[in-house]
């Protein structure tokens, strides 16, 4: 166990910070706190940071590390109620001193895991949790849907976590998964005073605006903004046609009780009338199916992404405050006499700071690019197989509905001739 | 399939990639008997329709569609020649009324072809509920083709003067109509068709198919109902996916490597959302064949009624005849079981004279031959009637059931069609995301 202990006083604070997300973090060194066993030499740092384009630490062959979160459960105290899931881990890392660990985790220890990652990792680009609270008002927390929902999205969480060549070997993630009692850990860390003293530079500095921003840079924030519009168009249109689909779905379970009904008083019309139902009762059966894809596979991704944007721009405000920062001190140098050792010293370690953040971004980057890519390539695809599956199996409904009309009629005309 | 006898070729179903007007074809060409009569010996079409203006009865200004009547005899164009020019005339949907009316009269115990739908019911919201609007002209034209063919077809109707003459001569056509004098023919209780006749003993077919076509009435109504409103989701549906194509073509402009694959994504999704428009229109197809065997139902109940007023007519007839035959019993065995007037007062003021018990015998006698002469001519027409109208029920039903399946058949091409198609759009779809 690492990092220093906060006096008891502050721990009710502890706990509202935790559930404030926010809250922005910023960090003072990376070194600071949380034992990572990086070394500590700019230059390696630097390298460490820097990624092949489109190298992934972890791909299907070197995967070490599989999470799984299932099983939620209802936890009563006296204070309160609230959901615990089951974070089952396996792994072969050497780092951890067993191979299977299972643990219970709430939705306010996944919130302190990740504000953990962000704090030390300002410009790396942490994949969003789910939100906390459904805007719609319709759901609550325990409403089975909204659960699931929820337990797929930490489960995508932990596994991205788990796949980002930097971040899945943090100590904190580490003890995420393996510890027994969190709530220990969750009071350690660093101080929110100093926090907070970072949160009022942080305003201060970015009033001042920035001297120069680089060109890629600029051009990543522009990406984002627009990013960030067609991510949420399109989550609206997948919306949109899901509540569609429903809308459809419901009339469509009409059909067969109809067609069924009339069959009831046919008497050679009985059989084709009874085969219209039963093509449009499974066609609605599939129809369903479709529905159910879309709000499991594309929707949930989308939505993913939209968050992800906030995650974006948060990242790049960041960054902008670490350069900031850097260059307000360095202002401070150029034009004060005193001190001058001093603040030299302060000017290079915002420096290396600044640099190491920004080489993180850009690498973090083309890593979130790819990722994204991927993720939404897979989500489309998975949705336009689908879409040609339930076409397949509808159009396979109506062709042996066909064939057994077409048979029926040779039949009645083999019987007619006879006669 | 449907057959019209051993040798007949039929509309092929196998084929299911049918434009809709080869599909509106095979439709019509096998709801329509062939070899009868009038249609073997000419072609009818109704081939255009245009806009009118005009004084109405009331001398106001009014605009109404007229309909071309296209005739020409039924002959074989020898190789390389051109079809005779054919005669035509203009028809308004008021002069198919009245000539729809006249044969329902005329012809009471046949089940006559409906119209077309004089408004639009059963709209889903897209299609216009507008007189005027050319796609319900249209489907009207085709309605009134329909019409004019299976009268044609029709063993009994197609001999008719008045439709010939409907078909073939533009003037005074209104005023041979009228001068039939089947005005007079109408019976009030005819109208009113929920006004119940005690009916003692109604023949049970009679009732069992009243009661088949309210039940059928009602079940098509319900289907045209549900199919509308799903047509309408489904609309909803496919227009919707339209957003993605605009969405991707904006996204594609920021993207390097996915900007290809999401730009030609977009214009399947473009493709499958214009696709809607076509299949909602060959359904509407379905629903039109599905409503004139709605108002097919109105026919039969109209035949059903026309029995029940011709069988309480019989009954009337006897019940008067047997009254008035125990009234004679009581005169000649001087018994008073019924009460009469005459009666009393012959109790009150005495006997009455052998002479004035005579000439009331004799007038009785005379009543009673009258009336078993009633009974005798009313037995004959529900006979008559029962027997005709029994063949025409029949041959109706057979017709029905043709058509009706036929109607099924081609609304399950139409949906392998619409599926064959979103099976193409989300596979080419899938290959472009496959190069994002």
């Amino acid at each position: 166990m690492s990092g220093h202990t906060v006096p008891a006083d502050f721990s009710g604070h502890m706990l509202d910070l935790d559930e404030d997300e926010d809250l922005e973090v910023f960090s003072k060194n990376i070194s600071l706190g949380d034992g990572n066993p990086m070394p500590n030499s700019p230059g390696s740092m630097v390298n460490q940071y820097r990624l092949e384009d489109d190298e992934e630490h972890q791909d299907a062959n070197t995967k070490d590390l599989f999470i799984t979160v299932d099983k939620p459960e209802s936890h009563v105290t006296a204070i309160e109620t609230f959901i615990m899931y089951r974070v089952t881990t396996k792994t072969t890392r050497g780092e951890f001193d067993s191979s299977e660990y299972e643990v219970r985790r709430r939705y306010q220890d996944f919130l302190w895991l990740r504000s953990r990652l962000e704090e030390i990792h300002p410009t790396l680009i942490v994949h969003p949790l789910p939100e906390k609270f459904v805007m719609k008002g319709m759901m609550d927390r325990f409403n089975n849907d909204f659960i699931e929902t929820r337990r797929r999205a930490l489960h995508r969480f932990l596994n991205k976590i788990a796949e980002h060549p930097i971040l899945s070997f943090s100590e904190h993630f580490k003890v995420f998964l393996t510890a027994e009692d969190l709530t220990a850990h969750r009071k350690q860390g660093a101080g929110f005073l100093s926090r907070m003293g970072e949160t009022m530079k942080a305003v201060a500095n970015s009033v001042r605006g920035l001297k120069n921003r680089s060109e890629e840079f600029t051009e990543m924030q522009e990406y984002v903004e627009d990013f960030g519009y067609k991510i949420s168009s399109l989550d609206r249109v997948a919306q949109r046609i899901t509540k569609e689909q429903r809308e459809y779905l419901d009339e469509l379970k009409q059909y067969g009780p109809t067609y069924t009904q009339w069959a009831g008083f046919e008497e050679e019309l009985g059989d084709p009338l009874k085969g219209m139902a039963s093509c449009v009762e499974l066609c609605s059966k599939e129809t369903e199916e479709q529905v159910h894809h879309l709000s499991e596979v594309l929707i949930p991704t989308l939505h993913e992404y939209v968050l992800c944007t906030e995650t974006l721009k948060a990242v790049m405000r960041r960054r902008d405050n670490i350069q900031a920062e850097f260059e307000a001190k360095n202002e401070a140098l150029v034009s004060r006499k005193v001190d001058q050792e001093t603040l030299q010293e302060e000017v290079d370690g915002l420096a290396d700071r600044m640099e190491q953040a920004n080489n993180a971004l850009k690498g973090d980057w083309s890593y979130w690019k790819n990722g994204m890519r991927t993720d939404l390539k897979s989500a489309f695809i998975s949705t336009a197989e689908k879409n040609v599956d339930y076409y397949e199996k509808c159009l396979a409904v109506w062709e042996s509905f066909l064939m057994s009309q077409r048979v029926e009629s040779s039949d009645q005309r083999d019987a007619e001739d006879v006669s | 399939m449907a057959d019209f006898g051993s040798n007949e070729e039929v509309a092929v179903i196998g084929n299911t990639d049918l434009t809709s007007a080869e599909s509106e074809n095979n439709i019509i060409n096998t709801m329509v008997e062939r070899g009868t009569s009038l249609l073997n010996k000419m072609e009818i079409n109704v081939a255009e329709a245009e806009k009118r203006t005009g004084k109405n009865t009331v001398n106001m200004q009014e605009t109404y569609t007229v309909y071309l009547i296209e005739t020409r005899p039924a002959e074989n164009v020898p190789e390389g020649g051109t079809p005779a020019i054919p005669d035509s005339l203009w028809r308004r949907y008021s002069d198919f009324e009245l000539l729809k009316t006249y044969l329902m009269v005329t012809y009471s115990y046949i089940v006559v072809p409906p119209l077309p739908e004089k408004r639009a019911e059963f709209v889903w919201h897209k299609l216009s509920a507008d007189n005027l609007d050319p796609d319900f002209v249209e489907r009207r034209r085709v309605g009134l083709e329909n019409f004019l063919l299976r009268v044609a077809s029709h063993p009994v109707l197609s001999n008719d003067k008045i439709f010939f003459h409907f078909l073939t001569e533009e003037k005074g056509w209104r005023e041979a109509v009228l001068e039939t004098g089947f005005q007079d023919k109408v019976d009030p209780r005819l109208k009113s068709l929920s006004a119940m006749l005690r009916v003692k003993n109604p023949d049970k077919r009679f009732t069992a198919l009243k009661h088949y076509s309210d039940e059928l009435n009602i079940v098509i109504s319900q289907l045209l109902r549900v199919r509308a409103r799903v047509a309408d989701r489904l609309y909803g549906v496919y227009k919707v996916h339209g957003n993605y194509g605009r969405v991707f073509s904006e996204w594609s402009a920021i993207e390097k490597e996915m900007g290809d694959g999401l730009q030609s994504a977009g214009h399947h999704m473009d493709t499958y959302a214009a696709s809607i428009d076509d299949i909602l229109e060959e359904e509407e197809h379905y629903a039109d064949q599905l409503k004139e065997y709605l108002f097919y139902t109105d026919a039969v109940r109209s035949v059903c009624r026309k029995h029940e007023l011709i069988q309480y007519e019989l009954e009337m007839a006897a019940q008067d005849l047997a009254h008035k035959k125990q009234q004679k019993e009581e005169l000649v065995t001087g018994t008073v079981r019924v009460f009469s007037l005459k009666g009393m007062t012959s109790k009150l003021f005495g006997q009455e004279s052998q002479e004035q018990r005579e000439s009331r015998l004799a007038a009785l006698e005379q009543s009673i031959q009258e009336g078993e002469e009633m009974v005798k001519e009313k037995n004959t027409e529900c006979q008559d009637f029962v027997r005709t109208a029994w063949e025409d029920i029949e041959r109706f039903k057979e017709q029905k059931n043709r058509d009706l399946r036929e109607a099924l058949i081609s609304y399950a091409i139409m949906q392998i069609s619409m599926c064959k198609k979103g099976i193409q759009v989300w596979s080419n779809a899938k290959e472009c995301f496959n190069k994002m």
